[in-house]
């Protein structure tokens, strides 16, 4: 039993660190008022980016590092497009993705069924043996514990400092914002680009660690679910935790059900995960007046100082 | 910075039909240079991937066929983003159409043509719109955002399939590929050419694509959506039924990708199988947007980027690169389409450094 539960936890910390780390990346674009949609095609240009670099050089740091740099690449073309040319973000995202999959695939081709350098486990030293806490809490690589620090710092950088304040100010009101002086600009391609570098890490993380291989559209709809995570999340970085362990979890049973032989056609198990983002969805936006309480009111508006 | 862009204060009517021309101009640039990437000679690559397709043997009906899915599907967007409904799951409504026509096809082979073709055309439809309706529902009603739903479907939609052709539906005969039985003959769409693939679709796609613009355009039920897109707080001053215009761009956009599914798998590939559709549904948002977002504009939108899947074809067999490059010439499309619309509401100024120093200290 202690052994099923301990091995549970672990996948399932793997299946949700990749969602966090995506969807932490997107709440601090949408504070802003960007709305990214190509977050998928940012994880997918990390995940073959990082495995390419992580491949060649045998080294997973410097695999994880190329991927951020990946997701913020393709992040600059979005920043530079919504945000120096106005174009609508909605389509904007929409190319971004499209755009990560024709790359990541080409790019890709050659790295299929190549086994790359895998991340190592931290596995702390005693600690980590502790019967199920220990391979659970102290056994994690260095990612999963980055996404948790990652997420309290954005949580304290968005509430607790005034560069947070002013990111907020700019997604709730870009005009008054501006008006007193801030760069509304400057500021939305900041969190763009950290978008961006989340969604590489996110993709890096898929291919150096949740299965250290490449394989063509191997986010599987994940940046997808990191949008929707963010929505679930009320735009509050506490509640994103919840979500992204809540949907590692169904990830994670859709595996499991299809390995232990439960007699339901896999196909069913393996859409389970997406009906349940709808399901969320539905939950949690059905309050129409807490969706506008919560939303930045400038979310996906485009902004042109006049004077 | 040396350049900036004035607002010109109106639509520039030159740029709206010279922006996508100079989109695929340097979209075809874009394309040269990573062709130079993966060492190949920019030219001849260039020449293999957009022009060869086109003067090959029948390469013209092998466009059309191509490109009438896309013809269909950006029609319908096109119209549902005038409405700003952000219907992005038409891979999803066109195999579910697919699967509808296919059910019946597969169920009654020896029905009569007269019969079970029509039935089939309206599964197909009713198919991609009752996919479409559960997304309209979950946004009436429950306020679901639809860009989500309807691409969650378009996941779910794959599974389905691929649970359909591997398990109930699979071809006994057919040494196990995921893949149903040939439909009959009465149940395939018919050929107009001989010794070609050009299926009564490849008429339909257009036609359906005037329909659509007829009734955006010439409708008070089309004015009502592009007011509701264009004017939101406007049209609920005047009190448009914004649920029911939300339920019209789905089920409009919905059942041409239905539409489009039902004669793709009744014509050029005459079963079902999983990969029924290279990411049709996902292109055909280029589609729209190369179109200009008019129902007729996605006819020229769909012909273009029916070429890059030949395009891609020819690339792979010829010049042995691997055809995400039809991917990569996408996705770049709209990113220089995107990005040259600036020019139909700004003037773009090189400003000397000096001068724009002066003015912005005025």
């Amino acid at each position: 039993m202690i052994f099923f539960l301990t091995a549970f936890l672990v996948s399932v910390m793997a299946a949700a660190t990749p969602l966090l780390l995506a969807a932490s990346g997107e709440l601090v674009a949408e504070r802003s008022g960007i709305l990214n949609l190509g977050v998928e095609g940012m994880m997918l240009v990390g995940a073959v980016v990082g495995f390419a670099v992580g491949h060649r050089t045998g080294s997973t740091a410097l695999g994880v590092g190329a991927a951020i740099l990946g997701g913020m690449g393709l992040a600059a073309v979005f920043s530079f497009l919504t945000l120096n040319l106005l174009c609508n973000q909605i389509a904007a995202g929409l190319a971004l993705t499209i755009f990560g999959r024709g790359f990541s695939s080409l790019m890709g081709a050659g790295y299929v069924g190549i086994a790359g350098p895998a991340l190592p486990k931290l596995n702390i030293p005693v600690l980590s043996h502790v019967p199920l806490v220990g391979p659970v809490l102290f056994g994690q690589d260095a990612l999963v514990y980055a996404s948790f620090a990652i997420l309290a710092a954005i949580a304290w950088f968005l509430y607790r400092t005034h560069a947070g304040l002013v990111v907020r100010a700019v997604g709730d009101s870009h005009d008054a914002a501006h008006a007193l002086g801030y760069s509304v600009k400057g500021i939305r391609q900041l969190a763009t680009l950290f978008g961006g570098a989340m969604a590489g890490l996110a993709g890096g993380y898929m291919s150096l660690a949740y299965s250290p291989l490449w394989a063509e559209n191997m986010t599987a709809g994940r940046g997808w679910i990191a949008l929707a995570l963010v929505v679930f999340a009320a735009w509050r970085p506490a509640r994103l935790l919840g979500g992204a362990y809540l949907f590692g979890g169904v990830m994670y049973l859709s595996l499991y059900v299809q390995g232990v032989g439960v007699p339901i056609p896999s196909p069913f198990v393996s859409s389970l995960p997406y009906l349940a983002t709808v399901l969320v969805l539905a939950i949690i936006s059905r309050d129409r007046r807490r969706i506008r309480l919560n939303q930045p009111a400038c979310l996906g508006k485009s902004f042109h100082a006049v004077a | 910075m040396p350049i900036r862009f004035e607002p010109r204060g109106e639509r520039s009517t030159f740029w709206i039909y010279a922006s996508p021309v100079l989109a695929i101009v340097l979209t075809v640039l874009g394309t040269g240079v990573i062709f130079r990437i993966l060492g190949q000679p920019p030219m001849a690559a260039a020449y293999t991937f957009l022009v060869e397709p086109l003067v090959e043997e029948n390469g013209l009906a092998a466009l059309a066929v191509k490109a009438a899915p896309l013809i269909m599907m950006g029609a319908g967007l096109a119209l549902s983003y005038r409405a700003n409904v952000w219907n992005i799951g038409c891979e999803g409504q066109f195999i579910v159409g697919a699967i509808c026509a296919g059910g019946l096809a597969l169920a009654y082979p020896d029905a009569p043509f007269w019969l079970l073709y029509p039935a089939m055309i309206v599964a197909g439809a009713l198919g991609g719109m009752i996919t479409a309706g559960i997304v309209a529902f979950l946004n009436t009603e429950l306020n679901v955002n639809e860009i989500l739903s309807s691409l969650m479907f378009s996941y779910v939609a794959q599974f389905l399939l691929l649970y359909l052709v591997t398990g109930p539906w699979r071809d006994p005969h057919g040494l196990g590929f995921p893949q149903t039985a040939m439909f009959s003959d009465n149940a395939t769409s018919p050929m107009l050419m001989e010794g070609t693939n050009l299926h009564l679709g490849c008429v339909v796609a257009p036609l359906a694509a005037i329909a659509v613009w007829i009734l955006l355009s010439k409708s008070v039920l089309g004015f009502q959506l592009r007011v509701v897109g264009e004017a939101p707080r406007a049209a609920r001053f005047v009190g448009f039924a914004e649920r029911r215009l939300i339920w019209i761009a789905l089920m409009v956009s919905g059942g041409l990708a239905g539409l489009a599914g039902m004669f793709e798998a009744s014509g050029p590939i005459g079963q079902l199988t999983t990969n029924l559709s290279p990411g049709y549904g996902f292109t055909a948002v280029i589609v729209a947007f190369l179109g200009r977002l008019h129902p007729v504009g996605a006819i020229f939108g769909g012909l273009v980027l029916a070429l890059s899947y030949l395009g891609g074809d020819a690339a792979q067999i010829d010049l042995g690169m691997p055809n995400a490059v039809t991917g990569i010439f996408q996705g770049i499309l709209l990113f220089f389409l995107l990005a040259c619309d600036i020019l139909i509401l700004f003037r773009v100024r090189v400003v000397s450094a000096p001068r724009a120093r002066r003015q912005a200290a005025e």
